[in-house]
């Protein structure tokens, strides 16, 4: 839960009239939010709308075409230099990338390393830890995750719901401050989806990472967010706590969305 | 057929320098499809059109051409000659490095973009990404070609034989030839078998080497064979 | 003695012209032989058992062995049978056998392409077999593996210079014979590269242009 000072405090993200597009397709324009320091935002829409882009845009995966997105205070896209504002270089993009964390909906686990080398492959050669303390580590989120038994197994030799726990507990390996989740159970079988969503919220509640989710799973995103963004046509139509979002939408396409999402 | 032990043994004396020719044609043929497979894909516009320029000036050429080339008028160009079995290496290996740039670019580019994304979000260098990620995948990808390009190699040595390198083709047309010319059937039939051996050779080898590395990225080696990976066309 | 003399490079021209004449009836004779016999081999790699597992053994042989090699044994072997045949002649065989074998692997993956269902239409409408091939099967196989084959005459196309070890005066035995007398092997062997790229360069532009048009899904 958000105490009172943490929205007070420095904005943990910050979306400035961001703008992208993919060619004429205008996907996000004057977006504007912001998500304070520990707080569990969810992002929720129909397909199409922009969800995807804005985490990939966190993410540095995708560049925007205008606005500022700034983390923990420094820009994504900018930096200071001599006291000017120049375009951000690699080194300036990997210290702020440092932060961030995502889990990606298909997992994206490297087939070519076992569970512990997904595990120590960027601590060790990005934070520079030592092999013992990354494998400390590593024995350590395997156990959280309810894995500790598979350090040595091959990403294909586990279940869709192993390899998510996998990538969950490869991007905790990095410590970040801001945990991206895009959608990481819609690629999974129903009945392991609900042991996914207890693992997120456990983390949720026993460490103070600022998570920000996207999820077509309303149950999850009611009780594990501070705060829930519907968008629509790349902007935010609405923005409320969950209780008040869920049970009296202000907004028409809200109303229609999540009358068509929970019908289902 | 009592001369068979004489064939065997001239044809013999020549297999160092079919040998030689063809490793060290392997070796410098895997050096320069990566360097400039890579560089095809490079984010630099120059580096990207100078591994073009290479790729496509030497299979657009003919090898022949290329090896009289190295041979005759290089000498004249830089006041020496190169020592022939290291200048029939050299072709070999730039002419075939040029095929296998583009197999290193293709599988390459066959690495899902998701694998380079989980890599940008564990905030990997790009030197990293390339090194540990998507190379260790490309790599089971480049087998099967890599393995008929090297078969093709083999079979270019022959071609040494133009320029008075004693590999076996050479010992079978010039030495014996000559002396027992109505036996050119089993003269030449013994030399082909000789070349099917190699090539089985290189086949059982690349194989292996495909199991290995498929089984490090987790995968069944792939049922894909040889002959599937033909389409590519290296002649 | 300078490098490069243009007067030199202008004065041989004509003769590489002439020698590139003979290069390009060798490809063309060639491919023939190869676009026939592959199909030959392709349909043949797809009878029975035993027929099948011979015609693959001949194609891997052969694959698997230099061209060089084959043009040497048709030219010194078909003799000792007292088939004497001009060197030109004998080069144009081995280019289309040793390609045919290339091609096969062609029409082999065209025909595979062919959904299962067409034969089975054929079946149902019990076609005669040969009208299976010829109106049903090849019309929809061969489209798709003409830039395949577009690519293994331009290879071919660059091989044709090894048949210089029969004493076939194409291209290259021409830069050999003029560079040999004035010891200018500078323009010659350049000149002879050169034409070469010139006209296989332009021709793999147009096949990977048809490539990308006739492109299926797979
Ligand atoms: N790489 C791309 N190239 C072109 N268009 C893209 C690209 N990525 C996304 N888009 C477009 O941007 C829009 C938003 O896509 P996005 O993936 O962010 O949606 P989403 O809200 O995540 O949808 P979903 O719920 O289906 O995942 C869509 O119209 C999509 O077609
Ligand atoms: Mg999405």
């Amino acid at each position: 839960m958000p105490s009172l000072d943490k929205t007070v405090a420095e904005p943990m993200i910050v979306f400035d009239g961001v703008e992208k597009r993919f060619g004429d397709n205008v996907v996000l324009s004057e977006l504007s939010f912001t998500v304070a320091p520990g707080e569990h935002v969810c992002l929720i829409g129909p397909s199409g709308s922009g969800k995807t882009t804005i985490l990939r845009l966190l993410m540095t995966l995708e560049k925007c075409d205008g606005g500022t997105i700034s983390v923990a205070g420094q820009s994504l896209s900018h930096m200071t230099h001599n006291g000017r504002r120049v375009p951000a270089d690699e080194k300036h993009v990997r210290d702020v990338r440092k932060r961030i964390g995502m889990v990606f909906q298909q997992f994206n686990l490297f087939p070519n390393m076992t569970v512990r080398g997904n595990l120590i492959e960027a601590p060790t050669r990005v934070l520079g830890m030592s092999k013992d303390e990354a494998n400390a580590r590593a024995t350590e989120l395997l156990d959280l995750v309810g894995l500790g038994d598979r350090i040595d197994s091959h990403p294909t030799q586990l279940s869709g719901g192993q390899q998510q726990r996998v990538a969950i507990a490869r991007a905790l390996a990095m410590r970040p401050d801001v945990l991206l989740l895009d959608e990481v159970t819609s690629a999974l079988d129903p009945e392991l989806v609900a042991g996914v969503l207890k693992l997120l919220r456990d983390i949720g509640s026993s460490t103070d990472i600022t998570f920000l989710c996207v999820t077509h799973e309303m149950g999850f995103a009611r009780d594990f967010s501070d705060r829930v963004m519907m968008f629509d046509g790349g902007r935010v139509i609405e923005d409320a706590a969950p209780e008040k979002l869920f049970t009296a939408p202000e907004h028409e396409r809200t109303q229609a969305f999540l009358h068509a999402v929970v019908d289902r | 057929m009592d001369n068979l032990g004489t064939f065997l043994s001239v044809l013999s004396q020549g297999l160092p320098f079919t040998i030689i020719a063809t490793v060290g044609g392997i070796l410098l043929t895997i050096v320069l499809s990566f360097v400039a497979g890579l560089a095809l894909l490079s984010s630099s516009k120059t580096v990207r059109v100078i591994s073009r320029i290479y790729v496509e000036g030497l299979r657009g050429t003919s090898e022949v051409v290329q090896l009289f080339w190295i041979f005759f008028a290089l000498p004249v160009l830089v006041g020496f000659q190169i020592v022939p079995i290291w200048a029939g290496i050299l072709v070999l290996g730039l002419n075939h490095g040029a095929y296998g740039a583009e197999i290193v670019r293709g599988a390459v580019q066959s690495v899902p973009r998701a694998q380079v994304e989980g890599a940008i979000a564990l905030n990997l260098t790009p030197g990293q990404r390339m090194r540990r990620v998507v190379l260790p995948q490309a790599v089971v990808e480049m087998m099967p070609p890599f393995n008929n390009l090297f078969i093709q190699l083999l079979k270019s040595t022959s071609l040494l034989s133009f320029v008075s390198i004693n590999e076996i083709t050479r010992q079978a047309q010039q030495v014996l030839v000559p002396r027992f010319n109505p036996q050119a059937f089993e003269i030449f039939l013994l030399l082909l078998v000789m070349y099917l051996i190699l090539s089985l050779v290189i086949t059982a080898i690349m194989r292996t080497l495909e199991r290995v590395a498929a089984a490090r990225v987790g995968r069944r080696p792939s049922a894909r064979s040889r002959r599937q990976a033909t389409g590519a066309g290296v002649a | 003695m300078n490098v490069w003399d243009w007067s030199f490079a202008a004065q041989i021209l004509p003769a590489l012209l002439d020698g590139l004449r003979i290069t390009l009836i060798a490809t063309v004779l060639g491919s023939l032989i190869a676009f026939v016999l592959g199909l030959v081999l392709a349909i043949l790699g797809r009878g029975p058992t035993p027929v099948r597992i011979v015609v693959r053994a001949i194609v891997e042989f052969i694959r698997s062995t230099p061209l060089l090699v084959q043009v040497y044994f048709l030219f010194f072997v078909l003799p000792t049978f007292g088939v004497v045949l001009p060197a030109l002649t004998v080069g144009v065989l081995a280019l289309g056998v040793h390609y045919a074998t290339y091609t096969s692997e062609v029409y082999r993956a065209g025909i595979d392409a062919v959904p299962r269902g067409q034969w089975e239409a054929t079946t149902a409408l019990s076609l005669p077999r040969m009208r299976v091939w010829t109106g049903v099967v090849l019309p929809q196989a061969i489209p798709r593996v003409l830039p395949a084959l577009g690519n293994y005459v331009i290879s071919m196309f660059k091989e044709t210079p090894l048949l210089i070890g029969i004493g076939v005066y194409d291209i290259v035995g021409q830069v050999r014979e003029v560079g040999g007398q004035s010891f200018r092997y500078v323009e010659a062997y350049t000149l002879a590269g050169l034409l070469f790229l010139l006209l296989s360069y332009p021709a793999s532009l147009a096949v990977r242009r048809l490539e990308r048009r006739s492109a299926v899904p797979r």
